[in-house]
């Protein structure tokens, strides 16, 4: 299980989008340490321990990160800790107001109204027009690679047993979350062959006449981030 | 050893204003154990890819041999026998025989080619047995679900120990977790620990659009406008990651 950490630990941020780091490293460790303690209190190093068997191993999580959002969790009152030690001696248990805070984390939307920053989109925007530069050979670059992350992570899920459940979970979502930017890459390819046989897309450096300035809302795209 | 290889593979049809070329130049080899995915966008020549390489159709230049034997050279009995005892087919939508019960749909090959039915149905009641279908094998296709159809057809590829499986968007028609399931198997099947071990290892080209389920091939070739334009490197190790960075 050493090695799916490790690969973890190298391809989680590949592809990433500042939504994703956003919601890894604020949202979702706070909110599984909740989970984790209304089946009753722990300890710091149990904390780490479950959080890691529970997402398949895929996401490690070190311990001063534990305790720094137990240390948050308790300031914002949702966890306590029974003060009989200090450190790795000190248990937690979840408060009213935790459980409330969880049970409406459940159910409540990722916040994908707006679109993230991806540096992918860019690169291929940029490389639409920058002269010498193919963008559908950009495009094969980056969906090669993708999909060679996906043998990887496939290789994972075929290696493990298939009882396995958390870890199959867990690397579905990555294969999910992989294969919609393969599948951008393959609309944007097709959109972009079709622009070039209608004469929409021109060398760089030649002004495109009777060019409509971009309404606001589309200006707006890509702004957040 | 190469079980399929395409060599410089151009099909054409159509001539002058018409001419479409469906196929470009295209090389590939396949050897024993391997599975290789061929992705590409609708209209690459995925299909055509497939049917020339299953003997469908004969290319317009290049030259295909399977299992070392040239094509070109193969009277037309030649290759209709090639096609019955070394070449399994797997479609997206199943292709089985509505009025033969699962059994029958598998021993229907044998049997074509000189089997006792007898022999041919033991042959046929032991792959679906290995694939876990012991239980469906006197249902009609109509009773089974789309998975166990899928499987009960790729029990029909590989029965009788064919070496080359050529599938078509195998599991298009499925869900994600029985498409998982179809994968799973045909790169079994090529790694020799379920069906088809009996005769050696087989190779597999598989036709897909989908990179999850080109995933589970050893291999990617990317196919566009009829050329090959780039492939996967094999997988690294998971130490080998450590010093990789993104492409430049």
């Amino acid at each position: 299980m050493a090695g799916v950490r490790f690969v973890a630990r190298q391809l989680h941020t590949e592809y990433a989008t500042r939504h994703d780091t956003k919601l890894d490293s604020v949202v979702s460790v706070r909110h599984a340490l909740l989970a984790l303690l209304s089946e009753g209190p722990k300890y710091g190093l149990q904390l780490r321990e479950e959080f890691e068997v529970r997402t398949g191993e895929v996401w490690p999580l070190n311990v001063g990160q534990v305790y720094t959002t137990l240390q948050r969790l308790e300031r914002d009152g949702f966890v306590e800790s029974d003060g009989a030690g200090e450190g790795p001696q000190k248990a937690f248990q979840i408060t009213d107001s935790g459980a409330a805070e969880l049970a409406g984390w459940l159910r409540l939307p990722p916040d994908l109204s707006s679109p993230p920053r991806d540096e992918l989109v860019i690169k291929v925007l940029v490389a639409i027009r920058l002269p010498g530069v193919d963008v559908h050979e950009v495009i094969q670059v980056h969906r090669r690679y993708l999909v060679q992350l996906m043998q990887e992570w496939t290789r994972i899920k075929e290696s493990s047993a298939e009882s396995d459940v958390n870890l199959a979970l867990a690397v579905d979502a990555e294969l999910f979350r992989l294969d919609s930017v393969v599948r951008w890459l393959d609309s944007a390819d097709g959109r972009l062959k079709r622009a070039a046989v209608d004469g929409q897309i021109r060398p760089a450096g030649q002004v495109q006449p009777d060019r409509a300035p971009l309404p606001k809302q589309r200006r707006r795209i890509g702004a957040r981030g | 050893m190469s079980v399929l290889e395409l060599r410089v593979v151009s099909k054409v049809y159509g001539q002058g204003a018409a001419e479409v070329r469906a196929l470009d130049q295209v090389s590939l080899s396949v050897d024993e154990g391997a599975m290789v995915a061929v992705m590409g966008p609708s209209g690459s020549g995925k299909s055509t890819l497939l049917t020339i390489a299953g003997t469908l159709e004969e290319p317009t230049g290049g030259q295909v041999f399977v299992r070392g034997a040239d094509l070109a050279g193969l009277s037309r009995n030649e290759k209709a026998r090639l096609r019955r005892r070394t070449i399994g087919y797997v479609f997206q939508d199943y292709n089985l025989l509505p009025g033969l019960t699962a059994a029958e749909n598998v021993s229907l090959p044998l049997e074509l080619d000189g089997w006792s039915a007898r022999k041919a149905r033991a042959a046929g009641l032991a792959v679906l047995e290995e694939l876990g279908l012991a239980d469906r094998a006197e249902r009609y296709p109509d009773q089974l679900s789309g998975g166990e159809r899928q499987r009960v057809a790729i029990a029909r590829a590989v029965v009788g120990g064919r070496q080359l499986l050529l599938a078509d968007e195998p599991s298009g028609a499925l869900d994600s977790v029985n498409a998982e399931g179809i994968m799973r198997l045909l790169h079994e099947a090529c790694k020799g620990k379920r069906a088809g071990a009996a005769g050696g290892r087989m190779a597999a080209v598989v036709v897909t659009h989908d990179a999850q389920l080109a995933s589970w091939a050893d291999r990617v070739v990317f196919l566009r406008d009829g050329r090959v334009t780039d492939q996967t490197v094999p997988a690294p190790g998971p130490e080998s990651l450590l010093t990789q960075g993104r492409p430049q």
